[in-house]
């Protein structure tokens, strides 16, 4: 009779988080299936009896060749290259600004983690003003406040420069959003190093910069790697800003968060729409779920 | 994960999220030469005034008569401080902001009593399988969401057609799916929690004297789970708020929260900005306060958002 009083000691908790267990399995897993599945649709126009979707593997191929998919996914790069990288160093530098306490210490923290309690299209609002493209008599927004102080060489149509780089600039209030994420981020993992080890390599004779170098920064790369998923996954999501910026149309600053809106509502492409949005899972796995299970992995080695 | 997981767990109250400064006998900010210290303090100067550039041009802006923006003056203050701006703004986004409360209050409600519930079992009442299941549930914490639109929209749309479901609407469905997709997030900050506020002895305990599962729950864990609450509500009532994906795909304008409501006043032909940026300020006073008055919590969310 052991194992039957093993499930009575197992069974009440199992039942409890049953409902959870099938609601999560329904609205995540059982609808990634049936987006797949959509994404696989033959679909005809109903008048002309065009194809707009083969069907199959084939709506992959389409989209993977069409040029404002491959448009998009440039964007996406460069958006995340420079969004990761900025929130990265400005994080970081504000943690080692602040990590040995200086006066004030919670006001500055305060500041640089306010804009994450705004939401991203609020932000965005303001943002697609700031980013106005008018330059030099037109000059408003940053642009206006770059002639303000003498710094007009600095101007910038920003996003909408005639640039293959210029989604760069979309970075900037996502940067603005979440470098104080990445410095909250790094700031716990300093004051989780003892001041003795500091103390230590004081006495050896270490430098301050060395202090970093050798002995703080190894100890953050963690840190640095949760910082780095989490900022890149967000950053493979971000719809609402850039549809706040740019407004729902654009091309120019579109990636396949803010394409698959458009292939929905616009084209009323829904099997394109779905294609589109299982590739983005599928870039997002591939970043997250190997996270996940070194996560997992370094848990269970520190449980013992 | 090491390190982050050790700050994941909702501190205890009168404790820092980040950690208060360990004494090393000198007083903050006095370390290093002066020129070091005056230039660590001019940097971070620099850098709160380049935070504060969008928050003050939304502040001035909103104060602004329409007739005043122009754009000689859209970096100085008000010529003459105006609040027209601000009553436009309450007059469009007012219907949308009390739903928004609704939506928010609701789903923080509903998540963080889910999760305590599921975080206490995942944490101290395992079952078979249980790591599997935790997993799986992670990694719908990370989907981006535009992979199950499509097919939740039009599963939300026959529950809407089931006869005596047509209430199902607008904020009814949002609060449905935050508290659905809050699921993952809130049961992993309620795990982490009790994992290190739950001591198994008491629990053992508990056991011994031949009190149940939901008993023990009730007792023991309930009253000890206040941090976690706050942590949780806070959370989710700022994702409801702040939400913009679900409420396009699956609300209009009649129906939907103060995001999707603050996106049509700021998307007219005829942009009038102090209305625009007063809305902007007004659809993001919620979440503010609930930052500045509460701060300490949101980091600690902030932090459980980083598994993780």
């Amino acid at each position: 009779m052991r194992t039957a009083t093993k499930v009575r000691d197992w069974l009440p908790g199992f039942l409890l988080v049953l409902p959870s267990v099938i609601v999560v399995g329904i609205f995540v897993y059982w609808l990634i299936v049936q987006n797949v599945l959509t994404s696989l649709d033959r679909t005809v126009t109903r008048a002309t009896k065009r194809v707009t979707n083969p069907g199959g593997v084939e709506n992959y191929t389409n989209l993977l060749g069409d040029d404002g998919y491959q448009h998009a996914l440039f964007n996406l790069l460069v958006l995340t290259v420079v969004f990761v990288a900025g929130t990265m160093v400005f994080g970081l530098l504000w943690a080692v600004l602040l990590e040995k306490g200086v006066n004030a210490e919670g006001v500055f923290r305060s500041v640089y983690l306010l804009p994450m309690a705004i939401s991203f299209i609020a932000a965005g609002i303001v943002w697609r003003w700031l980013l106005s493209p008018g330059k030099g008599e037109q000059a408003v927004g940053l642009n206006q406040l770059l002639a303000m102080m003498g710094l007009e060489r600095f101007q910038s149509s920003w996003w909408q420069s005639p640039n293959t780089l210029s989604m760069a600039a979309m970075a900037i209030p996502a940067i603005w959003q979440l470098s104080g994420y990445v410095m909250a981020l790094f700031l716990a993992g300093f004051r989780g190093i003892s001041d003795d080890q500091r103390e230590a390599a004081r006495i050896d004779g270490a430098t301050e910069r060395q202090i970093y170098r050798h002995v703080l920064f190894p100890q953050l790369s963690p840190i640095a790697l949760s910082a780095l998923i989490i900022i890149g996954h967000m950053s493979m999501k971000m719809f609402d800003l850039i549809y706040a910026i740019a407004g729902q149309n654009s091309y120019k600053a579109s990636v396949p968060a803010t394409l698959m809106w458009t292939q929905m509502f616009q084209q009323n492409n829904p099997t394109a729409a779905a294609a589109n949005a299982t590739i983005l899972l599928v870039l997002v796995a591939l970043v997250v779920v190997p996270y996940l299970i070194y996560t997992n992995k370094t848990e269970k080695e520190t449980r013992g | 994960m090491t390190t982050a997981t050790a700050q994941t767990a909702p501190v205890a109250p009168g404790t820092d999220a980040l950690g208060a400064h360990v004494s090393t006998g000198k007083a903050p900010g006095t370390e290093g030469t002066a020129l070091g210290r005056t230039l660590r303090y001019a940097l971070l100067i620099l850098f709160v005034i380049l935070i504060l550039i969008p928050l003050y041009v939304l502040f001035v802006t909103s104060f602004k008569r329409s007739g005043d923006v122009n754009a000689s003056q859209a970096w100085t203050f008000p010529s003459a401080w105006s609040i027209a701006g601000w009553r436009a703004a309450w007059d469009s986004l007012s219907p949308a902001l009390f739903r928004s409360v609704i939506l928010a209050t609701s789903v923080a409600v509903l998540s963080a009593s889910l999760g305590s519930l599921n975080g206490f079992v995942f944490a101290k009442w395992r079952f078979p399988g249980a790591t599997t299941i935790f997993t799986l549930f992670l990694f719908g914490m990370f989907i981006p969401y535009q992979a199950v639109m499509i097919p939740l929209q039009g599963m939300l749309l026959d529950v809407q057609g089931t006869p005596g479901f047509s209430w199902f609407d607008g904020i009814a469905k949002l609060i449905a799916v935050h508290v659905i997709f809050g699921i993952p997030i809130c049961t992993l900050i309620f795990r982490n929690y009790y994992a290190t506020a739950l001591p198994n002895e008491i629990l053992e305990a508990a056991k011994v004297d031949g009190a149940g599962m939901l008993r023990t729950f009730r007792s023991i864990v309930l009253p000890i789970s206040a941090p976690g609450f706050v942590v949780t509500m806070i959370w989710q009532f700022t994702s409801a708020w702040n939400d913009f994906l679900f409420a396009l795909f699956l609300t209009n304008r009649n129906t939907g929260p103060v995001t999707y409501a603050l996106n049509e006043l700021a998307g007219g032909q005829n942009p009038d900005y102090p209305s625009i940026m007063a809305g902007v300020l007004l659809a993001s006073l919620p979440t503010l306060l609930v930052y500045i008055l509460l701060g300490r919590y949101f980091i600690g969310g902030l932090m459980s958002g980083s598994v993780k």
